[in-house]
């Protein structure tokens, strides 16, 4: 693999809701060795079509050869990737600590400073909750860590593209928008 | 679905055998099994209308379908059962797979309640053969079986061919429904044709108008997009020199005054070398794969490279293309021809090409041909067999030394006739393609030419040609050694001959245990009426000539090596 300009890319995919399509994704970056860091899929605005978002650490030249790859799959629509500053993106993050801990401690002021909520009480344990870039849930961590965190989970990247090509300008270009429905406009 | 067309209750078994009638399949290659049993019933009620040809091992069933399919451009067909049926056809897919042959493989599956339990003969088929496959999907509902068939055939055959499977469990085939069979012409997620872009077409005439020391590579794409023709008078328009990689032999005839030969590691010198000293090269559907190419970083990095290409993942992948012109090359050089500028020949080029080839034929070629020892050498058998049919005969090739030395010797002068394996190199390809060649094209001879190691890997499919008497001519060039690995070891290994030295049994004997005649010569004297005798033989033939055993094909671009480096000796 070559390491010249290493970067963060994020590759959308809109594709068809087929069984085994995640693993034939899947396979395209295990094949090149490429360690995927997040992956995060769900039913996009187009009925039947699911959008993947891949993130992934890749040179410019990996990334163009590995988007074409994905692109070429019968079940796959079409296929984008962006540089960090071509998206607008969020993960989540849950943090679960002991509710006890709440009691004459700063957590609260923690969760507040952090623009995180409190999602979850019970007598035993409290869960956290905190949107933001990787690095800002990371921060939230860091200032729980002293309070015991009982466990911790993040999710992956979702990302909506700034003005750029989308799926409905592609649809647009190769004709195809009456084959679509739009889950907006039901 | 049409509304009004007439439905009738079938079973899914009998919706797969008349799904593969509508689609115009008329002979399919298979094993039968438990998990596929439903099906092969109805293969038995229905074998007025398709012919099953029972192999040996499913592994044969794939590479004669690809035989089929290569010599043909249709689609060829394998059925296999579940578990180790379907795996064992694994190996013709991925080759499918790489060298772009369009087949539907059909496997049985265990029923849909049993789907990961383990089950007897269950394997997880679509998982196995995923990265290998252009498209599959598994069948659990009688319903899907005539949409999925018809979209199996549209992929497979449609855009950059490629293998499909589709998998039906055993309740799917078993099920009855209302059966209405429809052609796929359209996948909304998938879109094979695309539009010429006429300024990508307008830029590549352009420079290849401008070229002083241009140079053509032909490939595979050219013959599955039936562009021969175009080729061939784009070539002689412009009168450029014209090389073919190893799958796009046949796409030009050989003995055209424009014919430089094969391009890559045993390539011949004069392309090789031309490839680093030319200032534009235009390759037309091929894809730069590394036997061609050698080390990429001193590769053509003088020339300006044109790139005809119809898979868009192809442009750029491992050559930066400076005018890609993307689209179906029969169409983009239709485009093309008329924006070329007639020349009227190119003497300097043409005097380094006839310098460098005389340098080959002196260095290489005059000895292959007419060896100065007493062994017989493969390559002088190639070309008395390319002689003796005119270079009109259908080659099958299996992998290794006597490969690349057909690649070299024999003169393909009509087109679809070279059925090998190129991209996956698969040793025991040779006998079965040539089956399934024979049976797609009974007019044509056909000659299965494989080395001694190769045909051990899948010679029991001389049982097919005893069973269908299918006449396959069978010339096995005898070495005692694996070859190409010996050739490497000699090279590169100090002659540490680590297990490529190999026994073989009594191929003659073998022959006649399956009825099928057979001859072994080792001496040069024998030669052309040994050729003689299978060529003219009505029915199968299989020939034994035991070569010189530590011959080495040259030219040679070592590994790691640029095209320039090609060694003559």
């Amino acid at each position: 693999m070559s390491t010249d300009n290493i970067k963060r890319f994020t590759i959308s995919i809109y594709a068809e809701n087929h069984i085994g399509l995640a693993g034939r994704l899947m396979q395209i970056f295990t094949r090149r060795k490429i360690n995927i860091d997040s992956l995060t899929t769900s039913e996009s605005e187009i009925e039947g079509i699911y959008r993947f978002t891949i993130v992934v650490h890749i040179s410019q030249n990996q990334v163009i050869k590995v988007v074409n790859q994905i692109k070429k799959v019968v079940d796959v629509m079409v296929a984008f990737y962006f540089d960090e500053d071509e998206i607008v993106y969020q993960e989540i993050a849950l943090y679960k600590i002991k509710s006890s801990t709440l009691l004459g401690s700063n957590v609260e002021k923690v969760v507040r400073k952090n623009a995180a909520r409190i999602l979850y009480v019970d007598k035993e344990f409290t869960v956290i909750e905190k949107t933001g870039h990787k690095e800002e849930t990371q921060e939230l961590f860091e200032k729980l860590k002293p309070f015991g965190i009982l466990e911790f989970v993040r999710s992956g990247r979702v990302a909506i593209a700034r003005p750029m090509p989308n799926l409905h300008s592609w649809l647009e270009e190769v004709g195809l928008t009456d084959k679509f429905v739009l889950n907006a406009k039901k | 679905m049409e509304k009004g067309k007439k439905s009738r209750k079938v079973t899914g078994a009998e919706a797969v055998v008349l799904s593969l009638v509508a689609e115009g399949v008329e002979k399919v290659f298979g094993y039968p099994g438990g998990a596929i049993m439903p099906v092969y019933d109805e293969f038995y009620k229905y074998r007025h209308k398709i012919k099953h040809i029972l192999v040996r091992h499913e592994q044969g069933g794939a590479h004669a379908a690809q035989g089929e399919a290569r010599v043909t451009n249709k689609t060829g067909v394998a059925i296999a059962t579940s578990g180790p049926g379907a795996t064992n056809l694994i190996t013709g897919i991925a080759d499918a797979q790489i060298d772009s042959t369009p087949i539907v493989c059909i496997t049985g599956q265990v029923a849909s309640h049993l789907l990961g339990t383990d089950a007897f003969q269950e394997t997880d088929v679509i998982g196995i053969s995923s990265p290998v496959v252009k498209w599959s999907f598994q069948v659990t509902r009688a319903e899907e079986i005539p949409w999925a068939i018809a979209k199996a055939f549209y992929i497979a055959n449609s855009g950059r061919p490629g293998p499909v499977v589709i998998d039906i469990t055993k309740d799917a085939q078993q099920a009855e429904f209302d059966f209405e069979y429809q052609k796929c012409e359209f996948v909304r997620s998938y879109n094979p044709i695309i539009e010429v872009d006429l300024d990508q077409v307008k830029e590549a005439a352009q420079a290849i108008n401008g070229a002083k020391k241009p140079m053509i590579i032909v490939g595979h794409g050219v013959l599955l997009g039936d562009a021969q023709k175009e080729v061939l008078e784009f070539a002689e328009k412009s009168q450029i020199p014209v090389a073919t990689t190893w799958l796009g032999a046949s796409a030009f005839p050989a003995k055209h005054e424009l014919f430089m030969g094969m391009v890559g590691m045993h390539g011949a010198y004069a392309p090789n070398l031309m490839t680093n000293e030319c200032d534009v090269l235009i390759s037309i559907g091929m894809r730069f794969d590394d036997r061609v190419t050698g080390d990429l970083s001193r590769y053509a990095k003088q020339a300006k490279i044109v790139h005809f290409e119809l898979d868009f993942s192809e442009v750029d992948k491992n050559v930066f293309a400076d005018y890609p012109v993307l689209g179906d090359c029969k169409e983009t050089l239709n485009f093309l021809n008329p924006m070329i500028i007639e020349s009227d020949g190119r003497e300097e080029w043409f005097a380094r090409w006839k310098s460098l080839y005389e340098k080959e034929v002196e260095t290489v070629i005059n000895d292959d041909v007419n060896p100065p020892g007493k062994d017989i050498r493969m390559a002088e058998v190639v070309r008395k067999l390319s002689d003796l049919t005119e270079g009109q005969a259908i080659i099958a090739t299996d992998v290794g030394q006597h490969q690349m030395i057909t690649a070299r010797y024999y003169e393909f002068m009509d087109t679809n006739t070279n059925v090998t394996s190129g991209g996956l190199g698969t040793m025991g390809f040779g006998l079965p393609a040539a089956i399934g060649a024979k049976v797609a094209r009974p007019d044509k001879e056909v000659v299965a030419i494989i080395g001694d190691g190769g045909f051990q890997m899948t010679l029991q499919e001389l049982g097919v040609i005893m069973q269908e008497k299918i006449p396959v001519k069978i010339l096995i060039l005898n070495n005692e050694f694996l070859g190409m690995v010996r050739q490497w070891q000699q090279l590169f290994f100090e002659k540490r001959y680590a297990e490529t030295e190999i026994e073989s049994p009594n191929f003659v004997l073998l022959a006649e245990a399956y009825g099928i005649k057979g001859k072994s010569i080792s001496e040069r004297t024998d030669l052309d009426g040994a050729l003689k005798e299978m060529i003219d033989s009505k029915e199968s033939f299989l020939l034994e000539v035991m070569v010189e055993k530590e011959g080495n094909v040259f030219p040679m671009v070592p590994t790691g090596a640029s095209v320039a480096e090609c060694r003559l000796k």
